[in-house]
C-alpha cells in the first residue's frame, strides 16, 4: 500500500449548472439571509443568565440546546455529552419553571440564556440558537440537539467528539447525519418510572429496526426520512405528516450557516449532503430519542394546549390525544438496543470506513 | 551498533517529545525536525522537554509543504546531521511525531542486526502498481508541478491538463527508474550515505524538486542506484483510506496493533492515552523475534474501504441513498414474485413454503393490508401491514422487508388487484424472479357471486392493469428474470413449470416435487370466459381456453350457477 494513492488531479465532479439549479441556489441564498436576519432580530428576546463564553478555547466542540422544563433529563444529558467531550454548552431556557435553570446556571461549562417568548414564533427555538451560533459557533464543530436526544456514533465510547470531528474534517466533510431513533419501553409508555440522573436506556430500550422510508428532497439536496414507532402507531392514516427523523446534529459552523427546519436540514444545501449517493456509505450516527419516558403522558396534554410544537398544531391534536391515552408502542417485532455495533449491523448508522 | 531515528514533527509536540524521550533513553540517537510553522514558543518548550538527553539533536527548521520538496529537504538535512554526529547508528529510521513504537527497541535492534545490510523501504516502479484511479502516477515524474495541490487546486489541475494537452514531458535524468513507496523508511547507514554523497546529487535534487510528492519517490528511487539489499516494504504500519489520507489509530485499536507485530505505527490520535501508556511501558528486554505481520490489519482496512466506497447492497439509510439509476444492488437479496398462482391454487404460499422452505407471503401489496406470512400484523423490523403506510413509499417497504429478513429467501404473491407502483421497482431489479400465469385473476371472479355486470366491469379493469404490467415486464430494460405462462397453457400441464419453480426458488437440496398444490375447481371456466365475450368483453389474457367445457361438462353437479341474462 502506498500513501496518497488517489490524491491526483481531481476527477471532474458533475455540477449542476443549469439555469434552474442556479436560480434555486440563488433563492436558497436569500432564504438563508432572511433566516440570519430573523435570528438577528430575535436576539433581543434572549436575556443572559450566565455568560461564560469567554472560556471557549479555539477548536472547542460546542453544544447548543434549547429547552423547556427538562430537569428530569438534564443530569443524564449533561453527563452523556460531557463524556463525549463537549467543551461548552450554550443553552436557551424557554421559560422553564421546574428548576432546569437552577441546574444549569451554576455549571462552569454552561452559558445560559433565558426567554419567555414564543417557541413557535422563534422557528421552534431555532432563531435563538442561530443567534448564539452566529456569535459563538463560528469556526467550531457545533452539536445542536434537543434535550431528549442522545448522540451515539461509531466507537463513541472510545473515541470522543474531537476525534470524530477530526475524522470528518480529514474527509473534507462539514456535517454528519444521524437517524433519530425513537426509543420506547416494553409496555405502556407511562408505566415505567424514570428518575432524574438514571440512564434512560435502562428504562426505554426498544426501537423499530427496519421500517424507515427515505425520499430525496431535491431542492435542498437532503434526504427525508420518516417511519419508526410514531409513524406506525399515530400517523398510519396520514404518513406524510409523520415526524421527520433525519438530523444533522454535528456541523462545522460558519456564521453564515443556518438550520432550515429544526436540525433536519441546513443552508447552504451542501451541508445536507451528508449521505453518499454513489453506493458508498458515509460516516453517520444515531440520536437516541428519549421522548417516550413516563412524563410524556402528562406532558402531551400540556403541549397540546400550548400549541407551540407544530406550525399547524390543530392537525396534530390526535397525536397528542393518543399520547395522553398512555399507548403501547412495543410490538413483538421491536428490537432491543444493544449498542452502536448492533445499530450499525442493522444498517441504521454506518462507520463509513472509519475503523 | 544501534538504530538512529529521524523524526519529522509539525503537530502534537507533547507526544513527539514523549516518543523522542522513549527512543533516546534506550540509546537510539535522535535527529528531530520541527516544521518552521510551529511557533517559537512551542518549539522552545519542545526543545526544553528533551534538553537533558545528549543523543537528541535538532536539524535546521524548514517550512514543510504537503507534497512538496521541503519534506525531502528537511529529511536530507536531518540525515546529514545523523550521519555526522552519531556514527554508532547502523540503521537510520525515518519516523514522524505521530508514530508510536509497538515493539521494544531491543527487538528492533535485534531484528535489524540480523539484517545488517538490508534497507527497508517500499520501492515499486510506477508501471507495476495497480493504483491508477484517475490519479497521477507516472506523470508525477514527467510533468511540472509549480502549484500547491492543497491551496491552489484549480491552478494545479489546470496546469496538469495544459501539459497533457501540449504533450509536455520532462526528461528523466539518465540512469534512474522512478520508484514510489511509503514515505517512512529504514535505511542502512551505507545506503543513506551513498545517496547523500552521490556525485550527481545536485542533478537529482534539481529534478526531484519539480516532481510531485517527492517524499514518496526521492529515496525510493535513489536507493535502487546503490549496492545493498532492498526489502521493498516499510517497517512502519501506515494505512490509507480511499482518499489517500492516512488512517488514525485510537485506543480501541490496542489489540489489533499488538497482534500486528509491526515495529512502529502511524498515525496515532494524540489523545489515545491507553495506546501510549501501553506501548511505551512495554518490557525492554522482550525477545519476540516475530516478523511484522500486518496482514490482518490490511484485510480489515480493505474491508473498511469497500464499506466506504461500495456500501452494503440494498441498504437505504441516512448516509447511504444511491441514486435511482445506480442499480448495482437495489435490494439486498434474491426474492420471488408469483403472479396468478394465488388465484389458481388453494393456499399457494403455504404449499410453496413446504415445498421450498422460502418465506412465502400472501399479497404483500394487496389492497386491504400487507399479507405477511402467518397472518402477522407487524413483521420483521416492526414493518406495519397498514396499506397506507406501505403505499406511502412502497419501494422502501419492499427494500426494508428484504433487508430486515436477509438470510431468508422471501417470496410473495402479486396481481392486478395490488398496488401497481411497486412493479416499476422490481421489474428493474436483477434480484427479482417473477413468475406469471396470465389471466388467473379471472378465477376469483369466476367463483364470485357478484352480479355479472359488475364482474364484467371488474374483469375489464383487471385485464387492462395486467396488460400494462406485462408490457412493463416484456420491456427491453427489464433486469428481473421473468417467466410468463398463459393460464390455458399452465393449466394443461402444470407439473413441469411447478417443478422448475421449486428448483429456481428452493433453498434446500431436496428439490424433488413431492406434493403438488391443489388447483381450484375450473369446471365451467371456459363457459365463464365465453359469457364475458358474449357481454362484449374480450378476455384474451388467459390464452386459448376451449369455449365449451370439454370433458368436464359431464360433471354438472360442481357447476356453478351463472347469472345469464
Amino acid at each position: 500500500m502506498i500513501a496518497r494513492r488517489d490524491a491526483g488531479a481531481r476527477p471532474a465532479t458533475p455540477q449542476d449548472r443549469s439555469a434552474r439549479a442556479l436560480w434555486q441556489a440563488y433563492r436558497w441564498r436569500w432564504g438563508r439571509r432572511r433566516l440570519l436576519a430573523r435570528a438577528l432580530a430575535k436576539r433581543r428576546q434572549l436575556r443572559v443568565v450566565a455568560d461564560r463564553t469567554s472560556s471557549i478555547a479555539p477548536g472547542a466542540v460546542l453544544a447548543f440546546l434549547c429547552l423547556r422544563n427538562e430537569a428530569q433529563r438534564l443530569p443524564y444529558l449533561l453527563q452523556h455529552y460531557r463524556g463525549l467531550g463537549v467543551d461548552h454548552f450554550l443553552v436557551v431556557d424557554n421559560g422553564s419553571d421546574d428548576g432546569s435553570d437552577a441546574l444549569l446556571s451554576g455549571e462552569p461549562d454552561i452559558s445560559l440564556w433565558r426567554t419567555d417568548a414564543s417557541y413557535r414564533l422563534a422557528r421552534f427555538g431555532l432563531d435563538w440558537v442561530t443567534w448564539l451560533q452566529i456569535r459563538h459557533g463560528h469556526g467550531h464543530w457545533c452539536l445542536t440537539v434537543d434535550a431528549d436526544e442522545l448522540l451515539v456514533y461509531p466507537f463513541w465510547q472510545t473515541r470522543p467528539l474531537p476525534a470524530l470531528c477530526h475524522e470528518l474534517a480529514r474527509r473534507g466533510r462539514s456535517s454528519m447525519a444521524a437517524l433519530m431513533l425513537d426509543l420506547y419501553p416494553k409496555g405502556r409508555v407511562g408505566d415505567t418510572p424514570y428518575r432524574a440522573g438514571d440512564d434512560p436506556l435502562d428504562r426505554i430500550d426498544w426501537f423499530d429496526a427496519g421500517n424507515y422510508t427515505i425520499r430525496r428532497q431535491p431542492g435542498q439536496d437532503s434526504l427525508w426520512v420518516q417511519g419508526g414507532p410514531r409513524a406506525r402507531c399515530f400517523f398510519a392514516d396520514a404518513p406524510r405528516r409523520a415526524p421527520t427523523l433525519n438530523k444533522l446534529p454535528l456541523v462545522f459552523w460558519n456564521r453564515r450557516h443556518v438550520y432550515l427546519n429544526s436540525t433536519h436540514a441546513a443552508l447552504p444545501p451542501r451541508l445536507n449532503r451528508a449521505y453518499d449517493d454513489d453506493g458508498g456509505e458515509q460516516l453517520s450516527g444515531a440520536l437516541l430519542h428519549t421522548k417516550f419516558l413516563d412524563q410524556i403522558v402528562t406532558r402531551s396534554g400540556e403541549e397540546r394546549l400550548r400549541g407551540e410544537h407544530f406550525a399547524n398544531s390543530a392537525l396534530y391534536d390526535r397525536y397528542y390525544e393518543a399520547l395522553t391515552e398512555n399507548p403501547t408502542l412495543w410490538t413483538p417485532q421491536s428490537t432491543r438496543y444493544r449498542g452502536w455495533r448492533h445499530l450499525e449491523a442493522l444498517g441504521l448508522m454506518s462507520r463509513g470506513g472509519w475503523i | 551498533m544501534t538504530v538512529g531515528f529521524i523524526m519529522l514533527c509539525h503537530d502534537a509536540l507533547e507526544r513527539a517529545a514523549q516518543i523522542a524521550r522513549h527512543w533516546a533513553e534506550r540509546d537510539c540517537p535522535m535527529v528531530i525536525h520541527v516544521d518552521s510553522r510551529v511557533s517559537a514558543a512551542r518549539f522552545r518548550k519542545f526543545r526544553d522537554a528533551v534538553k537533558d538527553l545528549d543523543n537528541v539533536a535538532f536539524s535546521p527548521r524548514v517550512k514543510c509543504e504537503w507534497g512538496g520538496w521541503s519534506l525531502v529537504s528537511a529529511t536530507l538535512k536531518a540525515s546529514e546531521i545523523m550521519l555526522r554526529e552519531f556514527p554508532q547508528a547502523h540503521h537510520i529510521y525515518l519516523a514522524s511525531g505521530t508514530c508510536l513504537p509497538l515493539r521494544s527497541v531491543s527487538e528492533l535492534k535485534t531484528y535489524l542486526a540480523e539484517r545488517a545490510d538490508t534497507s527497508f523501504i517500499e520501492s515499486v516502479t510506477t508501471a507495476d502498481v495497480p493504483w491508477t484511479k484517475g490519479g497521477l502516477d507516472s506523470e508525477r515524474f514527467t510533468l511540472r508541478f509549480p502549484f500547491s495541490w492543497k491551496k491552489q487546486r484549480f491552478l494545479f489541475d489546470a496546469y496538469v491538463q495544459l501539459q497533457r494537452r501540449l504533450k509536455f514531458k520532462r526528461r528523466i535524468p539518465y540512469g534512474i527508474r522512478p520508484h514510489m513507496g511509503s514515505q517512512w523508511w529504514c535505511l542502512t547507514r551505507r545506503s543513506l550515505k551513498a545517496i547523500l554523497e552521490d556525485p550527481r546529487r545536485r542533478e537529482f535534487e534539481r529534478y526531484f524538486q519539480r516532481v510531485w510528492i517527492p517524499d514518496e519517490s526521492y529515496f525510493q528511487t535513489l536507493v535502487r542506484l546503490h549496492p545493498g539489499r532492498v526489502e521493498s516494504r516499510s517497517l512502519t504500519l501506515s494505512k490509507f483510506d480511499f482518499q489517500g489520507k492516512p488512517h488514525i489509530f485510537y485506543d480501541d485499536h490496542l489489540q489489533l496493533l499488538r497482534r500486528s507485530d509491526c515495529f512502529v505505527a502511524r498515525k496515532i490520535w494524540p489523545q489515545a492515552d491507553r495506546l501510549y501508556t501501553h506501548f511505551l511501558s512495554g518490557d525492554d528486554n522482550s525477545t519476540n523475534l516475530a516478523e511484522p505481520n500486518p496482514g490482518k490489519i490490511d484485510r480489515i482496512f480493505a474491508k473498511a474501504i469497500e464499506r466506504r466506497t461500495r456500501g452494503r447492497a440494498g441498504l437505504y439509510m441516512v448516509s447511504r441513498f444511491p441514486r435511482a439509476e445506480y442499480d448495482n444492488g437495489r435490494t439486498c437479496a434474491r426474492y420471488s414474485i408469483f403472479e396468478g398462482f394465488g388465484d389458481l391454487f388453494h393456499d399457494f404460499p403455504n404449499w410453496l413454503h413446504r415445498a421450498t422452505g422460502v418465506r412465502a407471503h400472501g399479497h404483500l401489496f394487496g389492497p386491504d393490508r400487507a399479507e405477511f406470512a402467518d397472518g402477522q400484523r407487524v413483521y420483521s423490523g416492526a414493518l406495519s401491514d397498514n396499506p397506507r403506510l406501505r403505499d406511502y413509499n412502497c419501494n422502501a417497504f419492499l427494500t426494508n422487508l428484504l433487508w430486515n429478513t436477509r438470510g431468508e429467501r422471501q417470496a410473495f404473491l402479486f396481481g392486478p388487484r395490488d398496488t401497481q407502483d411497486i412493479a416499476g421497482f422490481f421489474a428493474f431489479d436483477p434480484n427479482a424472479e417473477i413468475k406469471v400465469v396470465t389471466g388467473a385473476w379471472a378465477v376469483p371472479l369466476f367463483q364470485s357471486d357478484a352480479p355479472f355486470s359488475e364482474i364484467r366491469r371488474e374483469a375489464a379493469r383487471l385485464q387492462k392493469i395486467e396488460s400494462a404490467h406485462l408490457n412493463l415486464l416484456r420491456g427491453p430494460h427489464v433486469k428481473a428474470r421473468v417467466s410468463i405462462w398463459s393460464m390455458a397453457d399452465f393449466v394443461e400441464a402444470p407439473l413441469e413449470p411447478l417443478q422448475g419453480l421449486v428448483e429456481d426458488t428452493g433453498t434446500w437440496n431436496a428439490r424433488k416435487l413431492t406434493e403438488a398444490p391443489r388447483m381450484k375447481e375450473l369446471t365451467g371456466f371456459g363457459q365463464f370466459l365465453q359469457n364475458l365475450k358474449n357481454e362484449g368483453m374480450n378476455p384474451y389474457m388467459m390464452g386459448d381456453f376451449p369455449s365449451g367445457d370439454g370433458p368436464d361438462v359431464e360433471k354438472p353437479d360442481i357447476r356453478k350457477p351463472y347469472i345469464v341474462r
